[in-house]
């Protein structure tokens, strides 16, 4: 078993948190996902910035961009965690747009993943089907995990098919929207995650998008393993030094 | 009509193409990208379509020979006249299809990105037509620089949502209809205004936009007594005026096909437009193609005096078209084109926009047989760009 998969056979709720590598400082990201491991954050995404984010909020849009200007880079983003397994033992993972990936090399990248011990990796604007007839050979050479979204919108054929070709977990995408935070979800949405835990799917899904709060965690994990967020947590390091990141999980659980 | 230029079924042209996006647009391009070719083919939608272009749009457009433009060339030169449309460009040939499209499924509200503003006016004309909901995304910038059709679109009942992330241009403008897209996946289409973004768009975008190249076979024909130019001239920012004017000419490799991009200041000069020579292949708004970046993959800002070819991709079928080398390439600069442009205007009465002075452009550069056939395709007219031309000439 794998660092991911490890961690969801524990009996309890996972909490992961999302930020953009090179946000607020440049240099901020190892200090981050240390602060966050010892808070007992769960599990870690490391937003890679990109210039054009499609599927992201103001707020994430923001600080990828704020990143690119403090002078991240994929190259300095490995730099800056290449000793990071000495530390830290939570499974990362790297949410990135393909294109930065693409130009990087993509087997140079899960080559560099596998060196790191990054577990896996979100590609939002990689789709299944040129995953499954292109990449899914070289992901499981270097063992990186693949984590696909759905959402309110996918159908249920869609959402087995995924299901079939994931091996970690299943990104359930909390509502049909980009990133950002709210503060309840309505009953349309509990109705979605209620939907989509009677599927007794193979993998456990992890809640994300729209996760703010400790009403909206508590209502994404009632019938989900877990929820991640973002948005709120980056709203809250623009404002607050990275020591106080207890502070915020503390207001969650 | 089936080439090997053409897209494929997966909806790739050679390597370029495809559908790259996130989870959440799935549904919506997948039910357009099942529908999109069932659904244009049905006798009521063609019927529809070509009675709009006729009536309303003023098709078809004069094949014009350019006998001034000729002599002073010494070969023979036609225009075809895509300026005479409503709303002043090509453009508009797209959006009556997409609206009809969007109609037939059954969806009541449309979104739009625009840079210059050309493909908002043609896209807010169809909504104001149809009586739909129309949203335009544009640059905060480019709101600024083109007052005129902002407050076009405003006339015609919609309204211009301006984007303030990134570079606050057309890409960023493309970026928040998307994003808009995916918070409305339900009521929502999409309209985009080139053979860009994800399949199908390209390929549905080329086929409403090919009635220029059907015309321009039929036109010849007449004038000519052949149905085929020895050359089709287009510009290309994003590519669907060039799309349209080479489709049918796609598979016959004797008609020499020319796609002109901006160089700006110059190719080298940082302030380019030309994504054929300085883009590599990457992904940009749902799509597989060449597109101007940095070493790690950041999409970077392109520039040109034409607001309507600064676009830092191009659409997947010119990629394949340019690396098949099946068109020549070739890159003019602002000066140029703004030269050719004015010369136009003296020679032949015809102010062109700046887009198609680029076009414009290649007859000073290139050298034709006196014999030879060559179609310029004029996009687009230039009242939109007389203040850079006021500008430009001091005029």
């Amino acid at each position: 078993m794998n660092r991911i998969q490890n961690k969801l056979s524990e009996n309890k709720k996972i909490l992961s948190i999302y930020f953009s590598a090179g946000f607020p400082n440049l240099n901020d990201t190892k200090s981050l996902i240390e602060n966050l491991a010892k808070n007992n954050v769960d599990m870690i995404e490391i937003g890679l910035p990109f210039s054009d984010p499609l599927a992201d909020g103001p707020t994430i849009q923001a600080s990828s961009t704020q990143a690119l200007k403090n002078g991240m880079t994929t190259e300095i983003l490995f730099e800056q965690i290449k000793d990071i397994r000495e530390t830290v033992e939570i499974p990362l993972i790297i949410m990135g747009y393909f294109n930065p990936i693409l130009q990087f090399g993509i087997e140079n990248f899960l080559k560099k993943c596998r060196e790191i011990g990054i577990d896996g990796l979100i590609i939002p604007d990689l789709p299944l089907e040129i995953y499954l007839s292109e990449h899914k050979q070289l992901f499981e050479d270097y063992g990186i995990a693949m984590i696909f979204l759905i959402t309110p919108q996918t159908s249920e054929e869609r959402i087995r098919l995924i299901d079939e070709n994931s091996n970690a977990f299943i990104y359930m995408v909390s509502s049909s929207s980009v990133t950002g935070s709210r503060d309840s979800f309505d009953d349309n949405q509990l109705a979605y995650f209620e939907r989509i835990a009677s599927m007794n799917l193979k993998n456990p899904q992890i809640v994300g998008f729209g996760i703010s709060n400790k009403t909206t965690f508590q209502q994404a994990v009632k019938h989900q393993k877990g929820a991640i967020i973002g948005s709120s947590f980056i709203q809250f390091i623009a404002n607050n030094p990275i020591v106080n990141i207890s502070v915020f999980i503390q207001n969650l659980l | 009509m089936k080439t090997s230029y053409n897209v494929n079924e997966k909806g790739f042209y050679g390597e370029f193409g495809g559908a790259f996006i996130p989870e959440m647009l799935y549904p919506n391009v997948e039910e357009l990208r099942q529908q999109y070719l069932s659904a244009t083919a049905e006798p009521s939608f063609q019927e529809e379509f070509h009675s709009l272009l006729k009536e309303y749009v003023g098709r078809p457009t004069p094949l014009y020979f350019a006998k001034r433009l000729s002599e002073q060339f010494n070969t023979k030169i036609y225009l075809k006249r895509e300026d005479l449309c409503h709303t002043g460009a090509h453009k508009i040939n797209n959006t009556i299809g997409q609206i009809l499209l969007a109609k037939k499924l059954g969806k009541t509200r449309i979104i739009a990105e625009t840079g210059a503003g050309q493909h908002g006016v043609a896209t807010a004309t169809v909504c104001a037509l149809m009586g739909l909901q129309c949203i335009v995304y544009m640059g905060e910038i480019d709101i600024e620089r083109q007052a005129p059709n902002v407050a076009r679109m405003k006339m015609l009942g919609a309204e211009v949502r301006p984007a303030t992330s990134g570079s606050k241009t057309l890409k960023d403008a493309t970026n928040e209809a998307i994003r808009d897209w995916i918070n409305n996946p339900v009521d929502t289409f999409y309209i985009i205004g080139s053979v860009v973004g994800p399949h199908p768009y390209p390929d549905m975008v080329a086929r409403f936009q090919s009635v220029i190249s059907e015309e321009i076979q039929k036109q010849l024909l007449e004038h000519e007594n052949r149905e085929n130019p020895d050359y089709v001239i287009a510009c290309v920012g994003g590519g669907s005026n060039a799309a349209g004017a080479f489709y049918h000419f796609l598979d016959n490799e004797n008609v020499k096909l020319i796609a002109v991009e901006a160089a700006g200041k110059g190719v080298d000069s940082g302030e380019s437009a030309a994504t054929s020579i300085l883009g590599k292949i990457g992904v940009i708004h749902g799509s597989k193609t060449l597109l101007m970046q940095t070493k790690d993959g950041q999409i970077t800002e392109p520039y040109s005096i034409s607001a309507g070819l600064d676009y830092p991709g191009v659409g997947p079928m010119h990629s394949h078209l340019f690396e098949t080398k099946r068109a020549e390439f070739i890159a003019i600069t602002d000066d140029d084109a703004m030269k050719a442009g004015i010369a136009l205007a003296k020679t032949e009465g015809i102010i062109p926009a700046i887009e198609s002075s680029h076009a414009l452009a290649v007859l000073h550069q290139k050298k034709f047989k006196p014999e030879d056939v060559v179609v310029i395709n004029l996009s687009g007219r230039g009242d939109k760009d007389l203040n850079t031309y006021i500008n430009y000439f001091n005029l």
